[in-house]
Parts: structure tokens; sequence; C-alpha cells
């Protein structure tokens, strides 16, 4: 009973903070926080808890944006429908590249780069093809009802990030749990050890890979009917793979919570840089800051603060 | 239960493993000794699946496994431990054992009771919580040993799981491998320390070179010329015989 306490109060909190806090300012934050929790934890599914570290995630998140977003704009598909797409498309990348990989054994840093050059070049074919809009981007038009996925309040982004964001955290729960989680957590620790106790290597890792750009183009899709707005540099760039990794690991990798606590204190620093000052690259030079004082002090991420705290009280 | 027929893995130029036949019967604790860079870890690799032999076959349980992967070998209920342990080291030892005995439960509380029926047997209940990093060598063998034991094997091969131990330490762990075999394990180990083969296996092949050059109950292949010779070198024989007359 005592392990559903923490996500239940979590989802009570995160359920009554629009009712209570209902400026558009504080509403856009909870947005952030949560669409950061959301990408981080696809992230941190595969890197986190399979280990496998990617460099190139915003491919998932590029792949879910521009399949909703195409589907709606070109042939006018629903973008709810569209979202259930790009999370089959992002599960399909993921699936292809970790097969590729996998099956020519490329591992560690050899992975990352890997999955950073599959990255750049959907950014470099989006911008040069046609239909995805090029270098242009897609604009979505402005029709604003919840049937369009186009909420006239911000709440209704607010509650529709929020259940993607519950979903990922239960993703996770569910790993920490399972056999599935436990496979790969063997992987991340010690592959050779795995295959000796009668793990398929391969087929765990393509699992988690096609689950993580699942995941991570449904925030996509999100992103998009949020912003209403892509194009290549913003959805497939190297700052957005950066996001989500930094995100976990200022959190915690390999954790259930840590991209939830580091999408936090990420959105923290950036909007409140930006409400207080209108110095530019301020929130860059704070987060350069934050991540040396969190790699040198809590190398585990911002969680360890909260592990500690619960060890003292057991001791 | 198993018969290698022929069996070499070829590194370059080097026959690392060289037409190595033998057969392991069920019920057997057998042995696999033989010198330094012999071969045996090699040939455990070929037979395990980690190493794709260039000749031979391999049978187990009367199915031709030759050159499968590692997974599907174990799954079939033969597993291996490694020389050079390999904890999954920020798990615990019961997330580790775990680990082995959802090969065959997908259930959670199934497969902790697994954990802790196999880590008293062999020895290591008091440590279930502990991280496996933090494990001495001795609890990391034993980690290896139950890790494998876990996932439930017909035939189970152990890499010297007795290197690096302390006298006690191998007093103690002679008993658990007796009593896994009684539990009905075939066993087949490499080992190093001879008290140890002398008094668990009742059949051990000689591997020289890459080359089985001898088979037999431990106490006669202990005075055989051509094992001494392996070990010691050309003419070693001879010179003991010498020194014994003398």
């Amino acid at each position: 009973m005592s392990a559903w306490r923490v996500p239940v109060a979590l989802l009570a909190v995160a359920l009554a903070y629009p009712l209570v806090f209902r400026t558009n300012f504080a509403i856009n934050f909870g947005v952030l926080v949560l669409f950061f929790a959301v990408i981080g934890q696809a992230w941190n599914i595969a890197g986190g808890f399979a280990g496998q570290l990617s460099f190139g995630h915003a491919v998932f998140f590029g792949t879910g944006a521009y399949c909703s977003t195409i589907l709606h704009v070109k042939l006018g598909i629903n973008p709810w429908l569209g979202l259930w797409a790009s999370a089959a498309a992002g599960a399909l990348v993921g699936a292809f590249i970790a097969a590729l990989s996998f099956r020519f054994g490329l591992k560690g840093s050899y992975f990352a780069l890997i999955t950073l050059a599959f990255a750049e070049a959907f950014r470099i074919l989006t911008n040069a093809v046609e239909f995805t809009g090029g270098g242009l981007g897609l604009l979505i038009p402005l029709k604003r009802s919840a049937a369009n996925f186009q909420f006239p309040e911000r709440i209704g982004f607010y509650y529709t990030i929020l259940a993607l964001a519950a979903l990922s955290i239960a993703i996770a729960l569910w790993l920490k749990r399972s056999r599935f989680g436990a496979r790969l957590a063997a992987i991340r620790e010690n592959e050779d050890a795995a295959r000796a106790l009668g793990i398929d290597t391969f087929r765990e890792k393509v699992k988690i890979m096609a689950l993580s750009g699942a995941l991570c183009a449904a925030g996509g899709t999100f992103y998009a009917q949020y912003f209403l707005y892509i194009d290549p540099v913003v959805v497939f760039g190297a700052d957005k793979s950066v996001e989500m990794l930094l995100v976990s690991m200022i959190g915690g990798t390999g954790t259930v919570y840590g991209p939830l606590i580091g999408a936090f204190l990420l959105t923290l620093v950036g909007e409140g840089t930006r409400a207080l000052t209108n110095a530019q690259g301020l929130s860059l030079i704070i987060y350069g800051g934050l991540l040396i004082v969190i790699i040198a002090f809590l190398p585990n991420g911002l969680i360890d603060l909260f592990k500690l705290r619960w060890g003292r009280r057991r001791a | 239960m198993l018969e290698v027929e022929g069996l070499s893995k070829i590194y370059g130029g080097l026959r690392a493993v060289d037409r190595a036949s033998l057969r392991v019967a069920e019920g057997a604790i057998a042995g696999l000794i033989g010198p330094n860079g012999a071969g045996k870890t090699t040939l455990f690799a070929a037979i395990t699946g980690f190493a794709l032999p260039d000749e031979g076959r391999v049978r187990f349980a009367g199915v031709d496994i030759t050159g499968r992967a590692p997974h599907r070998i174990c799954a079939q209920g033969m597993v291996r431990t490694f020389q050079i342990t390999q904890p999954f080291a920020q798990l615990s030892v019961r997330e580790n054992i775990m680990v082995g005995a959802y090969l065959h439960t997908p259930d959670r509380d199934e497969a902790a009771a697994r954990a802790e029926a196999v880590a008293r047997q062999v020895g290591m209940a008091a440590l279930l919580d502990r991280t496996a990093a933090g494990l001495t060598v001795a609890g990391r063998k034993r980690l290896e040993l139950a890790r494998a034991l876990a996932t439930r094997p017909k035939l189970l091969l152990l890499d010297e799981v007795m290197a690096g131990l302390n006298p006690s330490e191998i007093d103690e762990i002679i008993p658990v491998i007796r009593g896994i075999r009684d539990a009905g394990v075939t066993v087949f180990l490499i080992e190093h320390v001879m008290r140890a083969v002398m008094s668990l296996a009742e059949n051990v092949h000689v591997l020289s070179y890459g080359k089985i050059i001898a088979e037999g109950a431990p106490r006669v292949l202990a005075a055989d010329p051509v094992v001494i010779e392996a070990y010691l070198g050309h003419g070693a024989a001879q010179r003991l015989a010498g020194a014994a007359h003398a």
C-alpha cells in the first residue's frame, strides 16, 4: 500500500494545481514541467533503466511532431488520431534504429553517436523535402476546440499533458516491478551476464527503444499542438535531445521521479529568469552553474536529496 | 547429457580449442582441468554459445545446439558462470538472483521466493539485501552460482568458482556444489584447486594446448605421465619418477 502513497499524492497535487493557481503564467509553467517530465522520462526508460544512452532522442520527438502535424495539415486527420499515429511512428523508428544498431553490436558511445546521426539526418531530410514544409516548417491553422486538440483554455492542455506524464510515470513504476524492467536493469549492469541467464538482450533492447520512441513521439505531438508551429531545427535539433537527457540527469537517471524533479528545476530556471529579467541567455548561465554543482555534489541527481531524507528518517 | 564432438575454436592462426571431444553423463560432477591458457574457458564459451565454434558439434540432452545463442541455450537448461565474476553491480543480491529466476516465471513474487530459496541453498541468505558491488570475492562467486541456479538448469558449467577463495571458503563451497548435484543438477566444472577437483569430480578431462589429452578418475590422472608433463613440462614425469626412486 505504501508504495502507492507517493504517486497518488503527486497526482492529487497535480490535479489540484491549476484550480488553485489559475493565471496563464502558472498553468503554462505546469504544462512545461509536465511536458519536460514526459520527454525526460521517455529518454530515461531507455537511457536510465536499460542503460542505452541516446544522444539523439529528438529523432523520436520530431517524428511524432511531424507525423501528426502532416496528417492534420495535409490530410485533415484529427490530431487526437494523429497522436496515436505518432506514437506508432515513434515506436517504429525506435525499433528500427535499435535493431540496426544492436544487430551490429553498437554500444555505449557508439550507440549515442548513431542516435545523434539519425536525429541530424531526419532534421536535414525534413529541411530538404517539400511535404514537410522544408525549412519554413509547418503552421497548424488556428481552430480552437477541444475536439481539435486545440483547447480554448490552457487548462485543457494542462490536463492532457498531465495524463501523458501520469502514463510515463506509470510505465516507470511498472518497469521497477516487472520482469521486463528487471531484465533491462540486468542488461544495463552487465550484458554478458544477462545473456548467460537466458535474456534475449537484442529483443529486450529493441522493445525498450520502441516504447521510449512511442512516448517521446507522443510528447512531440503535444508540443506541435501546444505551440501550433514546428520546424526541423526546433523538433529534430540537438537542443531537444540535450534537454531530454539533462532533465533526466539533473533529476536522477534510472529513477522513477528523477525526470519530474529535473523538469521542475529546468522549467523553474528557464521561466523564472525570463519573468524576472530580460537578460538574454541568463538562464543558460544558470543551467551551466547548476549542472556543475549537481555533478559535483549529487552525481546521482537531485533525487538523492530526497533519498537522504528518507534514509535519515528510517535510521 | 552433454556431448562435444571435435569442437574447434580458431582465433587467427591459433587453435584455442582443437578438435576437443568429451562427454558429461547425467547426474555427474565432471571436471575440466589443464594448465593456464589451455583453452578451458574458450571451450566453455564455445559450448554455451558465447563463442561460435569453427568446427564440431555440441549436443545437449540429445539436441544439437551448436552455435545457438547463449540465451536459447540457457532456456534449454544449460547455464554457465564466469571466471571473472560479472555481477549486476548496482542491484541487490536478491535482484541479481531474481534475474535468473525470471527465466521461468513472469511473476515477481514467485521470482523473489525462488531467489530466497536459492540464496539459502548457496549460503547467502543473510546477504540478500546487500548491493552486489559490496560483496567480497567469495560472495561474488556464490552470487554467480546462485544466479545460474535460479534459472533451474539441468547442467551447470562452473568456470573456476573457487579461484581466489581462501582454504576455509573452499571448504565451505565444496559441500554446496555437491548439494547442487544431489538436488539433480549435472555439474561440469573448470577448476585449478586440485583439492576440490579430487574431492568433487568423478571424471575429469584434461585440456592442453586446446586438445583433450587425457580423461579419467582424478586420482588416476594425477599419476598419468602425460598429464604431469602438460603441467610441468617435457620430461617432468620421468624426473619425478627418478626422484622418487632415489
